[in-house]
């Protein structure tokens, strides 16, 4: 039977399947960080129960720490005691931790890949919505509770219901100024918030194929924003080229072997999918939510819909209200306080580069406040490198250190009550980056042309 | 966890629709890293404002079958209500719909959630208020409850049953398939990557 990616490395992982049953799903990788991990830990020292393969597991600390430079101290005691803990878990059951003095600590969506952790065909996942990033691999990579972690770490299994299969395809040759999170947030917007309930999507045809690791990353990061339990995209050259050398890539035969075995995952000729649908990206313009959700998304020349282009009422409503923009206004020129550079979506070191050739001999405006935060200690070291912190700070914005920083206010950055910022995170909920705060996410490309001019603008506009 | 055939018990009427888990176990004991000591705080809020509250009745102390109105455990998606629940002790919650997120969080921690009509919810309710002492039964394995003479069957998830019978959480659930997982290692997990 002919077969798609996303069945095959599903029926690779069954251990048991029954009627009536959830099927017994094996686990290849767990990562772990130091908000949703501490219980799993603490269930398995009450019942006695070892980890089942510490090797198999890696931990960061990335959620609630600061990103000043001073932020080995953690004033926030709760946090403290989170970091804590995890670093005393680690230290108890000899998993790997990438703590704040490794060079490897950052988001653990961006440090798995980084060091060749997440590889194709693995299925991984963490107390954490987007571990969906890890598909970009053509992994099957989702984010579970603290009780399937408990699982995963004491059997290597979870139980999981089979998903449906939802093919999604870019077409079209879009504009120079698209990137791709312009294309997943067009994707969302078309589909809805609840678009791919249920599914994994597998991102297909040739725009997918065009794009390097990090924007493969940044389309499957947003994948649940769809409602989809993950996204993937299937390996190719692209993928080995990124995997090569890599701390946990295999090395010399036995990475040709892994090659070749990765390449048999790729979906057969003629498969089908429960769901399927073409995304139109011919010409397109930049992106950028205007309310309350990621399915808010505009083109950037456009205008904010009004109660008439569809959706639901009350949630427009309240969309209105809450960012404090009147339907059929454009959205392009609204003035904006925040920048905020990062994030598990576009923290990575092609974004810092996009990012540094807008600011490069420009200043960002006086009325913004621009914080560039990397996703991990090698994005910083790689940044510094090459120089990119000297336009950083020349442009007078702040470059930071590595973290989740102001993607959730779960930290001290935070952006503060009523004010507006563009981000390149993945959530625009109510209160998502400050108690109310606005958030309007784009592409690193367009926030930072909007830190420059002070007001929503595309990189066209500079 | 304890096997689970039959339960005889007092019940514990919460005359409410739409119980949220915010009610169930309040955001200002959410703060910690440890999945223990939640029970005493369960409807902690609810206890306070409300010196009557079903709760703080000695006369319906120690049941351990909850029976409640409509959508009970709805809003946040918080496992802690889960965990509140099963550490005070309840071990069947009775309604009439449950929130959904709720419904997975508490099968995982072996509480088991029984759906009846609203007709019946109502009337036993009204009872047992009545009268503290009377005592329902369960029989899980026959998937009957029975209640001051009435009888009803209610439909139960093969998987979830096997595991209440046996004792079993999805944790031992997983433990007992360890002949199964080394296979499967033995066979897939063969390479260096
Ligand atoms: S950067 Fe944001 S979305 Fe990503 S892991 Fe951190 S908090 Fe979650």
């Amino acid at each position: 039977m002919k077969k798609n990616i996303i069945n095959k490395i599903w029926e690779q992982h069954v251990v048991q399947s029954a009627a009536g049953f959830p099927d017994t799903l094996y686990i290849d990788r767990i990562l772990l960080h130091e908000v949703t991990s501490a219980q799993a830990f603490a269930e398995l020292k009450k019942r006695g129960i070892k980890i089942r393969n510490k090797d198999n597991i890696l931990a960061t600390i990335d959620h609630s720490i600061p990103t000043d430079k001073n932020r080995a101290v953690i004033q926030d005691s709760i946090a403290r005691t989170q970091v804590d803990t995890l670093r005393n878990n680690c230290k108890e059951t000899g998993v790997k931790i990438y703590d704040i003095e490794s060079k490897h600590q950052g988001i653990v969506h961006v440090v798995g890949p980084e060091v060749g952790f997440t590889l194709p065909g693995k299925t991984i996942i963490c107390g954490d919505s987007h571990t969906s990033t890890h598909g970009a691999f053509g992994a099957l990579a989702f984010g579970v509770g603290t009780s399937e972690i408990t699982h995963a770490m004491a059997t290597n299994c979870i139980l999981q219901d089979k998903p449906k299969t939802f093919k999604v395809e870019f077409k079209g040759t879009p504009s120079k100024l698209f990137t791709a999170k312009d294309a997943v947030l067009k994707l969302i917007a078309e589909i809805g918030i609840g678009g791919a309930q249920g599914c994994v999507i597998e991102y297909v045809g040739e725009y997918i194929r065009g794009l390097s690791m990090e924007e493969r990353m940044t389309i499957c990061n947003m994948s649940i924003e769809c409602g989809a339990r993950a996204g993937l995209v299937a390996p190719d050259e692209t993928t080995f080229a990124y995997l090569a050398g890599r701390e946990y890539t295999p090395k010399g035969d036995d990475f040709t072997k892994a090659k070749q075995a990765w390449l048999r995952l790729t979906t057969d000729e003629g498969a089908t999918y429960d769901q399927e649908v073409i995304v139109d990206v011919e010409n397109a313009l930049p992106m950028i939510t205007w309310g309350i959700n990621p399915e808010h998304a505009i083109a950037i020349d456009k205008t904010i819909p009004t109660i008439n282009d569809g959706g639901d009422i009350p949630t427009l409503e309240k969309a209105y209200a809450y960012t404090k923009l009147q339907p059929a206004q454009k959205i392009a020129g609204t003035p904006i306080d925040f920048v905020f550079i990062g994030s598990c979506t576009n923290g990575r070191i092609e974004d810092l580069r996009a990012v540094a050739k807008v600011l490069d001999n420009r200043k960002v405006a006086s009325n913004v406040t621009m914080y560039i935060v990397p996703g991990s200690e090698q994005v910083l070291a790689q940044a510094r490198e090459e120089k990119l912190d000297v336009i950083f700070a020349n442009a007078g914005a702040d470059f930071r250190m590595p973290g989740c920083s102001m993607c959730l206010a779960m930290n001290p950055d935070k952006v503060p009550e009523g004010k507006r910022c563009v981000s390149t995170s993945n959530r625009n909920f109510i209160g998502r980056q400050g108690p109310n705060s606005i958030t309007h996410l784009a592409s690193p490309q367009t926030a930072a042309a909007s830190a420059v001019k002070g007001y929503i603008a595309s990189e066209g506009d500079l | 966890m304890e096997k689970f055939i039959t339960i005889t018990s007092k019940v514990i009427p919460v005359n409410l629709d739409n119980v949220d888990t915010d009610m169930i176990i309040p955001a200002q004991h959410l703060k910690s890293v440890s999945k223990e000591g939640f029970g005493q705080h369960l409807f902690s809020n609810l206890r306070q404002m409300y010196p009557d509250f079903i709760l703080n009745q000695p006369a319906y102390a120690n049941g351990e079958v909850l029976i409640s109105k409509s959508n009970f455990g709805c809003g946040s998606s918080r496992e802690h209500a889960a965990w509140a629940i099963q550490q005070y002790g309840i071990k069947v919650v009775i309604c009439s719909s449950f929130g959904d997120i709720f419904l997975n969080n508490s099968a995982k921690n072996g509480i088991l959630l029984i759906t009846l009509p609203e007709a019946t919810i109502e009337k036993w309710i009204n009872l047992s208020l009545a009268d503290s002492t009377l005592k329902i039964d369960i029989n899980l394995e026959k998937q009957t409850v029975t209640f001051a003479g009435d009888t009803h069957t209610f439909e139960y998830d093969s998987f979830r049953k096997h595991c209440l019978i046996n004792g079993l959480d999805d944790l031992d659930y997983l433990l007992s398939l360890n002949t199964e997982i080394t296979q499967y290692e033995q066979k897939n997990c063969t390479t260096s990557w």
